[in-house]
């Protein structure tokens, strides 16, 4: 498999207001090929937002090197789509002009656009809002409207930051099947961070688990579960193995809590 | 939200009968001097003349309100108009923002009236001299309201605008503008009421045609009852200011009241 995406010792420190430096990711090194799958687990405040916001080209990396299609990353790109943390919607915009605010910005058509994100709306389960203004939905609903925003211009590569961290069990597998979909319809390369090591090992190829403070990589986990999966795949013993891998990876220990 | 809307505003209307009632008691009861303060009866008939007169008689109060009313207009959209420009590009670069901030601060602690006379002198006692007063003092409030709006903007909104590689242009107006709408708003409705406080301080210090005119010549004739029918005008003039401001402020920046209906209830 060629790799897609690679990322060679990437450390990156903050300066924090009181002048000193805060080490947040240190020499992580690992790689997605080309309409890959990877999910990256790890507890609160180890550095996956940043390590998303540095492949997206969004913040400097103080050393090492990103590579994306064998470029090095020097600034944001338009094959990218960035799903945040949070929604981050425009409140004067309705859903519809939310969604294609992408389009505008690029000078895309905005006809053939406008049914394509209809049409995602759709799928996403927001039919009936596309004139809706953003505090007329719910926290949830206005995360769904951020994916529609980054599928819509068709990237090649998806970035998604907890992008159902705020959604209910129930709402959180059925977008986590629908977002399989997507990506197996159109070979998307998908990053995807998450918290839950369950989501990460049902979605992904591989898992990458990086230790906390600062964040480091503790190993990839290859998932060589069958797809396509349906959600019984969690109560397989296979998928408990891997869960158990993982939690010992970043660890937590059997009764020390704190991550699913 | 519109019914309790309905129950404030009928309170305030019975607040003011039974304030009305107590003073007409008052000056009947204790013989107060008509020169000292007049009876609420007797502004009423003041009032009634002043607006029986004809649209261009220098003793009502149609033509006084013309003047009065376009030189704060006109001011006011010079004024905050310069203000808004001003206040976007000094929030477009740190840099100059500090370079300009003494001069803010030092302008906007200035008691701008204090400038009034030398005004007249410089732009005579025509409507010229007015409409630079209330230029001046509503200058600041957009100015510093601009710039406060600009530096609000959400973080998140723009590091969102640049993961599409969004312009520094399409930037400004798909978020940085709208963002500071808002603030805008808020110098705006303090511009309006400003407007006419200018207006009128021109027309104290020197001027043939104005409401403030009109004030001085009563009050040289001891026209008290007069004098208090032109408050009336007055206020009448600011609430209709102050409320098609709120009126727009509400059409344009409907997100942002839309919100705050969503916490009230
Ligand atoms: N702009 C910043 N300035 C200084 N320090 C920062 C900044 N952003 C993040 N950090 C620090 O970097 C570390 C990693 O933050 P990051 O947001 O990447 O964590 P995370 O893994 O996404 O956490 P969570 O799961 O809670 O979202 C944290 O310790 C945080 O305090
Ligand atoms: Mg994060």
């Amino acid at each position: 498999m060629t790799s897609f995406i690679e990322l060679r010792n990437v450390t990156k420190s903050y300066r924090t207001l009181q002048e000193e430096d805060l080490l947040a990711l240190q020499d992580v090194s690992f790689e997605v090929g080309k309409s890959e799958f990877v999910s990256v687990v790890g507890a609160s405040g180890c550095g996956k937002t940043t390590l998303l916001k540095i492949i997206a080209g969004l913040i400097p990396y103080s050393s090492g090197e990103v590579l994306i299609g064998g470029s090095s990353v020097k600034g944001p790109r338009k094959d990218i789509g960035f799903v945040f943390q949070q929604p981050v919607l425009l409140p004067w915009r309705t859903v519809l002009e939310n969604t294609l605010l992408p389009i505008e910005v690029m000078g895309l058509p905005r006809e053939e656009y406008g049914r394509r994100a209809q049409d995602i709306l759709d799928r996403v389960g927001l039919s009936g809002f596309s004139n809706k203004y953003p505090f007329e939905l719910s926290g949830g609903m206005q995360q769904r409207v951020a994916i529609t925003r980054a599928l819509v211009y068709d990237p090649d590569v998806l970035l998604l930051d907890e992008p159902f961290g705020a959604l209910d069990a129930m709402t959180r597998e059925s977008l986590n099947l629908e977002l399989l979909r997507i990506w197996s319809d159109h070979r998307k390369t998908v990053l995807f961070v998450t918290h839950s090591i369950s989501e990460a090992i049902f979605l992904s190829d591989r898992v990458v688990a990086l230790t906390p403070r600062p964040g480091r990589l503790a190993d990839v986990v290859e998932v060589d579960l069958p797809r396509p999966r349906r959600l019984d795949v969690m109560q397989t013993e296979a998928f408990g193995m891997l869960a158990k891998r993982i939690r010992s990876l970043l660890g937590i220990g059997e009764e020390v809590g704190g991550i699913e | 939200m519109s019914k309790l809307f309905q129950k404030e505003w009928v309170c305030s209307v019975c607040l003011l009968a039974v304030l009305l009632v107590i003073w007409e008691v008052t000056v009947k009861y204790f013989e107060v001097p008509f020169f000292l303060l007049p009876a609420p009866s007797g502004v009423l008939t003041s009032l009634r003349d002043g607006l029986s007169e004809s649209l261009t008689s220098r003793v009502g109060f149609y033509l006084h309100t013309y003047y009065t009313v376009s030189e704060a207009l006109l001011g006011f959209l010079i004024g905050s108009g310069l203000g808004l420009i001003l206040g976007t590009l000094i929030a477009q670069s740190p840099f100059v923002g500090r370079v300009f901030l003494p001069y803010i601060v030092a302008f906007q602690s200035l008691p701008k009236v204090a400038l009034a006379p030398l005004l007249i002198v410089w732009f005579g006692v025509g409507m010229t001299s007015k409409v630079v007063i209330v230029a001046m003092l509503t200058f600041f409030p957009l100015l510093v309201n601009s710039i406060a709006g600009f530096e609000s903007v959400d973080r998140d909104l723009l590091e969102m605008m640049r993961s599409f590689k969004a312009t520094r242009w399409q930037i400004f107006c798909k978020v940085r503008f709208p963002s500071a709408l808002p603030f805008i708003f808020a110098g705006l409705s303090m511009a309006i009421v400003y407007s006419l406080i200018g207006a009128i301080v021109g027309e104290f210090i020197g001027g043939r045609h104005g409401l403030g005119i009109l004030i001085l010549q009563m009050n040289f004739n001891m026209d008290m009852q007069g004098v208090f029918s032109v408050f009336v005008v007055l206020s009448v003039i600011g609430i209709a200011f102050y409320l098609a401001m709120r009126l727009i402020e509400r059409r344009v920046v409907f997100w942002a009241s839309r919100s705050r209906d969503v916490i009230e209830l």
